[in-house]
């Protein structure tokens, strides 16, 4: 999933100075299974907002919405009449959910309320962790399925670098293992050792972000 | 000949070789490079000049490397994958073979957290092993990592890095023989205070044969306290300095007298490496303290350094 987390308090505010309507509007996907904009989100968030300007802007009214994915716009149709209403918007969306209100609603005011993290997935109660760079072209069949590209601080290809130790990555040793440990390892286990003998070759970065924005063309499904 | 360097013909010569490390300052102050040059000068046979090392920006090495070349020594261009993708590289490598360069280290690069701009992008397009193939590329076949052909000559000793300590410990071997067969002539390893676990290193290095494919040096570092030891040891993953050595160091007292224990310590070192099978030479690691790396090679009984036979007319790469 997408994970994100929600801006400071401080910035965000800084957004809203002098807005007295405000729409909140809050996404039930990726954002919402990791706890960051969702519809509860969205509550707390706007109480927190209400308490915070309860001085400075003693008039403030705030709309609590979230649609189910603020990445597609039919999604956000709903959302027309309350905009209409409001001075700004504050999408507790990823950065995609941000643009798709911006690009579907042109003169609107949006700001983002969180922050896009990453790719990744729930380690554990609390701590979610980044397992996909979005490099375009999946490598994961070579390295018996641990990202290099993503979990090695330097992104490297053949092997660890000289801060691998006991399991752990210098850059982080409390926080990261050394992904080249993990591949090791589990290729060990799998045994396909060999596999690590071969010189894995440049990349192409074009798929990746390297080429310029991206998109995806699918032929068969376009009208 | 792939190179015609100094240290190539020195090697070829079957001599045991000396290198050393010159850290560039941070700024472009020529007088501390020169200051370095004539600690360094004729006390080993080639000169590591560090990029932009443990992340933090200085002269670059090129530029470096380019006046010890100019002042008659002989540089080891360090490039790293950290700060350059690889039309950098290229572009920079080209620089230097043509300003005099004509070995060149291959390196990672320490990630730029550790440095002085730790909010800059990485790059990391090529890893090290994927950068010592290009360069083979450039000086064999005489064309780019992209496949256009090369206007002239990349005539460059190649060399890479290799870390006998680091984990995991049976990956260290694979590295090494992928940076072997993507085309490195020479070794410069990470400083080795352990020396018995050196040892076991290099004997699965010389049961695969790969020392007699490639230059092993074993890299070693004067300590100048016990303070130092202990430090390396809480700070620098994949390095242990034996509690014996930072025992030694910490008899000797302070200061000068603690530096002194450090350099016979790293001649002792030195001496002992020497004798193990298919250890090539030495790398000296003084950071900061190149003062350092004539009272060691001294000591070691390593001076005064031979000179190379002639070099052949022109490189043949």
């Amino acid at each position: 999933m997408i994970v994100a987390e929600r801006k400071p308090m401080a910035e965000i505010l800084s957004f809203i100075q002098g807005v007295n309507r405000l729409l909140v509007v809050g996404c039930d996907t990726c954002v919402a299974v990791c706890l960051a904009g969702g519809a509860k989100e969205v509550a707390v968030l706007s109480a927190a907002l209400r308490l915070a300007l309860r001085e400075r802007t003693p008039a403030l009214e705030i709309i609590e919405r979230s649609v189910e994915r603020q990445c597609e716009e039919e999604f956000n149709a709903p959302l027309a009449e309350d905009i209409a209403k409001v001075e700004a918007v504050l999408s507790m969306a990823c950065g995609v959910g941000v643009q798709t209100l911006a690009e579907q609603f042109p003169n609107a005011l949006i700001y983002p309320a969180l922050n896009t993290k990453f790719m990744g997935r729930p380690e554990t109660t609390g701590i979610w962790a980044e397992r996909c760079l979005g490099c375009g072209d999946c490598v994961l069949g070579r390295f018996g399925g641990i990202c290099p590209i993503t979990r090695c601080s330097k992104s490297l290809l053949n092997g660890p670098c000289g801060g691998s130790s006991n399991g752990r990555c210098e850059v982080d040793p409390e926080h990261l293992e050394c992904a080249w440990q993990l591949i090791y390892d589990r290729l060990s286990r799998l045994g396909q050792l060999e596999r690590l003998y071969a010189i894995e070759p440049p990349k192409d970065w074009r798929p990746a972000h390297d080429g310029g924005p991206r998109r995806v063309t699918r032929e068969d499904l376009r009208p | 000949m792939k190179s015609g360097s100094r240290l190539e013909r020195l090697l070829e010569a079957g001599h045991f070789v000396v290198t050393a490390e010159l850290g560039p300052p941070k700024g472009p102050e020529v007088t501390v490079v020169e200051r370095k040059m004539s600690l360094l000068a004729g006390a080993c046979d080639a000169i590591n000049v560090t990029d932009n090392q443990t992340a933090i920006v200085r002269l670059s090495s090129a530029a470096t490397c380019a006046i010890l070349h100019q002042h008659g020594l002989e540089p080891v261009m360090q490039m790293t994958c950290r700060d350059r993708n690889r039309l950098a590289m290229q572009a920079d490598i080209f620089g230097a073979v043509a300003l005099g360069v004509r070995n060149l280290l291959c390196l990672s690069g320490d990630h730029q957290t550790f440095g002085n701009h730790p909010s800059a992008k990485n790059v990391y397009d090529l890893d090290s092993i994927q950068m010592i193939q290009m360069v083979k590329r450039l000086r064999d076949e005489g064309l780019t990592a992209g496949g256009d052909a090369v206007e002239g000559q990349v005539p460059l000793l190649i060399g890479g890095a290799a870390n006998p300590f680091g984990d995991p410990f049976e990956m260290r071997i694979i590295r090494l023989a992928k940076k072997v067969a993507a085309g490195a002539d020479f070794i410069q390893t990470q400083c080795v205070f352990d020396v018995a676990r050196f040892k076991e290193w290099m004997r699965r290095v010389v049961d695969l044969g790969l020392h007699e494919k490639v230059a092993i040096l074993a890299g070693v570092m004067p300590l100048k306290s016990a303070a130092a030891g202990r430090f390396i040891n809480a700070n620098v993953p994949g390095i242990t300095v034996p509690e014996a050595i930072i025992e030694r160091l910490s008899r000797a007292g302070r200061g000068a007298k603690a530096r002194e224990e450090g350099m016979r310590l790293c001649a002792e070192t030195i001496q002992e490496l020497r004798t193990i099978e298919g250890v090539r030479g030495v790398h000296i690691m003084a950071v900061e303290w190149e003062e350092a790396i004539r009272p060691i090679a001294e000591m070691a009984g390593l001076l005064p350094r031979p000179e190379p036979p002639e070099r052949a007319v022109g490189p043949t790469p």
